[in-house]
């Protein structure tokens, strides 16, 4: 009797606390918890971002509202549609990210297939300066490059971020370059020689055995391109905004980073003369954070959304880059 | 014959070539042609007037005249605060990695939540968020650990810690790509090895500093050269700001050359610190293997040679026992 207690007790102990090859309780407990309340701590701002940008001037100043606003002040969302101009500027930013992200899929999965199926001299070489050209920091580039663009007189226009794209030269280029050298060295060879022995040429080659491999590979640069360039301000307003050439061609984002301004600018023109200006400003359409939240939330609403409908594209990539090793 | 067979190896090649020929004129556009050209600038004292650029060689001037006392505290502080960013994102990420690591449920879903910062990170979010006080977090604030961490440490160490402190989850959003990184890492490793190990009476500790830390050290180092570049080159990063207001006065091109050539081999040095700490100790496991496969051969030649011995022994004694 006493002996079958103790083995209770055993296997009790050995649920609750596990053994190396089943997770105990505890340990299980543990681990989900910690899971949960990082996760949290981690989407924390999004998350206060979201209930900020719904909350009017009363529940932004009244601290006992903190989650839960009172009404859905969905009258932040309009101005700060009209204050960035949303409808305008929707196309700028589809040209200034779709466009390039397009580019670069293209001239990286080009050279990813050109490293990744063809044997040739200076191959290590290439492959070091694609890494160089990730690692070197923008600062040494950017003089000259703005000086060579004011040189060809594309300053300010959208060229400045399409041309580096369709080279190679883009944002993070190198990595797209390594997912797609990964990838194409992942299917088989014996299949391109097999086609070549057939009299393929190498067009051939590229078009019926490189692309169709290549295609999720490249939905994958596409979307981290899209992403990547849809946030970018630093080149977006050191060679387009801040130059003064081209007024009107602005991003999404480049108008969340002077919303301030443009806020200011929206009441005047709203309100016309000083004094009714004034007196609106002090009725409560003074900018508040509640507008300004609302204003990055309809800034990240895309990327977000494009990465919640296509999450499994962006975390496979990893895997597929190959620079973790093999 | 074997010439025709040269043409066609050469032929290869250079349709390898054209494959890369975009990349290539890119890179020496837009890469090389520049770096050459700031390289340039920072020996000159430049000016630009309306008709064209004058430039007068100044030699190594521009490059003494980047350390001014307030750059050279900006950049301390930089350095410093960026190396504590680097080991936090590092630990953190590996923390998480190993936990999801383990066979939960909902994997997927904490790895699209841990990696969902990647897509959202861009300065004008992150500047309005560190406004609205959210990238901290709460209890930090209310449990004083910032006056804490001040009183305690010398001011050198404690404004770059309290000032992580203060941006802490701006700093843990940082880890989704290192995060995705150590896990297929972590996958790699064969669950054999911590079989062995368990067998051979490891625990889970030490199982982690003998086993998982060696396998992931090149993961660690890929981790580590991405986030210190992303770190770098982030656009909230203040010294990349000032260079770019910088950038429109007039006069100071010679001067802002030769600060981007320091800034670049700054990060350089870190980047190859990394792979100096992570690489693989490859001379010492070698010559193990050596001494193994000698010590092998050694005792079968030690064998050998008794056997030999044992042999002749034996032959002689036949032979003596015939002559007997």
């Amino acid at each position: 009797m006493a002996k079958s207690i103790e083995a209770r007790k055993a296997i009790l102990r050995k649920r609750i606390l596990g053994t190396y090859e089943q997770m105990g309780l505890l340990p299980k407990l543990f681990l989900y918890v910690m899971l949960i309340a990082i996760g949290f701590v981690y989407v924390f701002p999004l998350l206060s971002m979201l209930v900020m940008s719904f909350e009017t001037l009363e529940d932004l100043l009244d601290s006992s509202v903190k989650w839960i606003p009172n009404t859905l002040c969905w009258d932040n969302y309009k101005k700060a549609f009209e204050v960035m101009e949303f409808t305008e500027h929707i196309q700028d930013t589809l040209l200034l990210t779709a466009v390039p992200a397009l580019f670069q899929t293209i001239s990286c999965g080009l050279a990813g297939y050109g490293l990744a199926r063809f044997n040739f001299k200076g191959k290590n070489i290439l492959m070091l300066l694609v890494l160089l050209t990730f690692i070197v920091p923008f600062p040494l580039i950017m003089l000259p490059t703005y000086m060579m663009y004011s040189d060809y007189g594309i300053l300010g226009s959208a060229w400045t971020m399409l041309l580096p794209a369709l080279f190679g030269q883009g944002l993070r280029s190198a990595i797209f370059i390594l997912i797609f050298k990964a990838m194409f060295e992942q299917t088989p060879r014996s299949l391109d020689e097999a086609a070549r022995v057939d009299g393929a040429s190498e067009k051939r080659v590229f078009f019926t055995i490189g692309i169709p491999l290549g295609v999720s590979g490249m939905l994958t640069t596409f979307l981290f391109s899209f992403v990547w360039y849809w946030n970018e301000t630093y080149t977006t307003s050191l060679y387009i905004t801040n130059t003064g050439r081209n007024v009107n061609l602005s991003t999404l984002m480049m108008e969340l980073d002077r919303f301030e301004a443009s806020y200011s600018a929206y009441l005047q023109n709203q309100y016309g003369g000083t004094a009714v200006g004034a007196a609106a400003a002090s009725s409560g359409n003074a900018l508040n954070e509640a507008v300004t939240m609302a204003g990055v939330m309809i800034t990240i609403l895309v990327p977000l959304l494009i990465y919640f409908c296509l999450q499994r594209y962006f975390v496979q990539a990893i895997d597929r880059s190959g620079i973790t090793g093999e | 014959m074997k010439k025709l067979r040269i043409g066609l190896v050469t032929r290869r090649e250079l349709k390898g070539w054209i494959f890369l020929a975009p990349w290539v004129i890119g890179f020496i556009a837009f890469f090389l042609y520049p770096i050459v050209q700031s390289v340039i600038y920072s020996f000159h004292s430049v000016k630009i007037t309306a008709i064209a650029r004058e430039m007068h060689y100044v030699g190594t001037y521009n490059y003494g005249q980047v350390f001014t006392a307030a750059n050279v505290t900006k950049y301390i502080s930089f350095f410093t605060s960026a190396i504590l960013q680097l080991a936090v994102v590092l630990v953190f990420s590996l923390i998480i990695a190993m936990m999801l690591n383990k066979p939960i449920r909902g994997k997927g879903f904490f790895r699209t939540l841990f990696f969902l910062p990647v897509v959202v990170v861009s300065g004008p979010v992150l500047s309005r968020l560190v406004s609205t006080g959210g990238t901290s977090i709460p209890f930090i604030e209310a449990y004083g650990i910032t006056g804490i961490i001040t009183s305690i440490l010398p001011e050198a160490l404690a404004t770059p810690i309290a000032q992580l402190f203060s941006q802490l989850i701006l700093v843990l959003w940082y880890s989704g790509v290192p995060i995705l990184f150590y896990m297929t890492g972590l996958q790699k490793i064969d669950d054999v090895i911590y079989e062995a190990a368990l067998i051979d009476g490891a625990d889970s500790w030490v199982a982690f500093w003998k086993i998982t830390l060696p396998a992931i050290r090149q993961y660690i180092m890929i981790c580590g050269v991405y986030t210190i570049v992303f770190l770098a080159t982030n656009s909230e990063n203040v010294i990349v700001k000032d260079m770019r207001s910088r950038m429109y006065t007039a006069g100071y091109y010679g001067i802002q050359s030769a600060e981007a050539v320091w800034y670049a081999f700054f990060i350089s040095l870190i980047v190859v610190a990394i792979f100096l700490l992570c690489r693989e100790r490859k001379g010492k496991k070698v010559e193990e293997v050596k001494t193994m496969e000698q010590m092998r051969v050694a005792r079968m030649h030690a064998e050998r040679a008794k056997r030999m011995t044992n042999y002749k022994e034996r032959k002689e004694r036949k032979i003596l026992g015939k002559k007997h």
